[in-house]
């Protein structure tokens, strides 16, 4: 199966990271990258810019304004796509995710999404 | 087919047929269930690079085993560089080297596996979460599934049960025969539950789970094989014979035919006839449990050609050791029925009222519904009635509450044509 790692952080917490703070970041990220390549669990993966833009029909016109989509403070900054045999491998390899194992002064988090490979008889959402 | 194509077949069927004994074995060289699965699906994605090149070894099993080693190793080595005791673990691990790697230890670590993930420890939901998971490879979305629950609460349960097991450094060891028995109960408890669950759902729009049985009754195999014990025999006796009646116990619409009722010929004979040597053997080695007993019970009725030529007594007999053995309630309940069948609907009543007059199997459905039909069958229509609908307010399970509205219904018809 294919799971979706959603990333967040928190966009105005993250205003106090150092250069220290952000090389580590990145060395960290990569060599998550690396690894998962390596273990043939990534399939792709992409860092997201700040600023979002939102598109959304109102009385049937298009109208755009300022995001984030949902009224929070925590954004995705980064999402993976992975291959895993189910929802507790894709846990595994998640938690080992810079946003899993530090940040928790920048409101990190990851949420992890299931893609539906049949989008036509997608599970019933349970109660 | 291609070569890479029949290559692929070829891991597919590997991983079915051999990943849970590899993994069993990674768990005990590597020490972790977590490490134990990264390996085993690095030994995998190494095995299909290599194999392509090369063909498969003749032994698939031992290079798995070899190959996920050496890569769970490297696992630890790679995040020991800022953990110092990952890095100690790797050196450990290494240097002890894979010691007792024939095929009697590997079977040893498949029972390992079995006794760690039942283990008492564990609350009995994760228990059952762990087993499939681990030992029948079902991935967290089918047992989801199959237990109409959210794959992110079953995750929860396997990753809660995972830390557990590490923090209160439960061993990776089949019990001394000390607590062999002890621990057996809880294996044996696990399976049973499993197979519960797929031969009489315990709510929801189907009656039964045929598939999650036929994990119980495979795990009920792989025990038996692995462990002599007679009530392992016994349980899986048991859950064959009960199995043998699932094509006669729905009608084709879905709705519930209770024993007494179901067209025999459709029993699978092979089914009975296993579960019967299964539960005599058990008998015979006379260090048998309940599981046997009840085995026994289902032998008793799978010989009968109908209700009417049952041996009720003998049924009675084994449900008085039985109880003796077990003071359960529901075991008292089984009972009550089959003396109502030995000595008429007055005896069974009695028996049953005493179970609730000790306060005991209130809430159970299936207790009320058996109240009812003795109260119905001595014609005590008013007080039947109110039977049924106790029954009707605690049911959970579709068919079984529309099995309770018939008889209901049929009560106030026959009450109808008595007033009139």
């Amino acid at each position: 199966m294919k799971y979706l790692i959603l990333a967040y952080g928190e966009e105005s917490k993250m205003a106090s990271l150092t250069q220290d703070d952000i090389d580590g970041i990145i060395r960290d990220t990569s060599q998550y990258d690396e690894e998962l390549k390596q273990t043939g669990h990534h399939l792709w993966g992409m860092s997201l810019g700040w600023g979002s833009t939102i598109l959304r029909l109102r009385d049937g016109k298009l109208t755009i304004t300022d995001g984030p989509y949902a009224a929070t403070k925590e954004v995705v900054g980064g999402v993976v796509l992975i291959e895993a045999r189910d929802l507790n491998e894709a846990i595994q390899v998640a938690s080992l995710h810079p946003a899993a194992r530090m940040g928790e002064q920048w409101g990190w988090g990851i949420e992890l999404r299931p893609i539906e490979e049949a989008p036509l008889c997608k599970e019933q959402p349970s109660a | 087919m291609t070569d890479d194509a029949v290559l692929h077949e070829t891991m597919e069927v590997l991983y079915r047929t051999e990943s849970r004994r590899v993994l069993a074995t990674l768990i005990r060289l590597l020490g972790d269930f977590d490490l134990a699965e990264e390996a085993l699906h690095e030994a995998f994605v190494a095995a299909l690079e290599r194999w392509t090149q090369e063909g498969p070894p003749a032994n698939p099993r031992a290079w798995l085993v070899s190959a996920g080693r050496f890569r769970g190793i490297d696992v630890l080595r790679r995040r020991g560089r800022y953990d110092a005791s990952l890095a100690e673990l790797a050196r450990r691990v290494d240097t002890e080297g894979p010691e007792d790697n024939d095929a009697e230890g590997l079977e040893d670590d498949r029972l390992r596996l079995i006794f760690t993930c039942c283990h008492p420890a564990l609350p009995p939901e994760a228990q059952v979460a762990l087993t499939l998971r681990q030992v029948c490879g079902l991935t967290t979305e089918e047992i989801a599934h199959a237990y109409l629950t959210r794959a992110s609460t079953v995750a929860q349960r396997i990753v809660r049960a995972k830390a557990k097991i590490r923090e209160a450094r439960i061993p990776y060891q089949v019990p001394s025969p000390e607590e062999l028995p002890d621990r057996l109960d809880s294996v044996l408890h696990v399976i049973y539950l499993v197979f519960n669950e797929g031969y009489s759902a315990s709510s929801g729009e189907s009656l039964t789970r045929a598939d999650l049985s036929a994990e119980a009754i495979r795990l009920g195999r792989l025990l038996v094989e692995l462990l002599p014990e007679p009530e392992a025999a016994g349980l899986l006796g048991l859950m064959l014979l009960q199995e043998s009646r699932r094509a006669a116990r729905t009608s084709p619409e879905g709705e519930l035919i209770l024993l007494d009722d179901q067209d025999r010929a459709l029993w699978n004979r092979e089914q009975i006839a296993e579960g019967s040597a299964l539960v005599e053997r058990a008998l015979l080695s006379r260090r048998f449990g309940p599981y046997t007993l009840q085995g026994a019970i289902a032998a008793v009725h799978a010989e009968a050609q109908d209700a009417a030529t049952t041996d009720w007594a003998q049924i009675v007999g084994l449900h008085d050791v039985l109880a003796r053995a077990d003071r359960s309630p529901v075991v008292a309940l089984n009972r009550a029925v089959a003396v109502a069948m030995r000595d008429g609907p007055a005896a069974g009543l009695a028996l049953i009222e005493g179970i609730f007059a000790r306060g005991e199997l209130d809430d159970y459905h299936l207790a009320h519904a058996a109240h009812a039909d003795l109260l119905r069958r001595l014609g005590r229509t008013g007080e039947a009635r109110t039977a049924y609908e106790r029954a009707l307010a605690l049911v959970r399970q579709e068919p079984e509450r529309r099995f309770l509205e018939r008889r209901l219904d049929e009560l106030q018809t026959n009450d109808f044509r008595e007033d009139s």
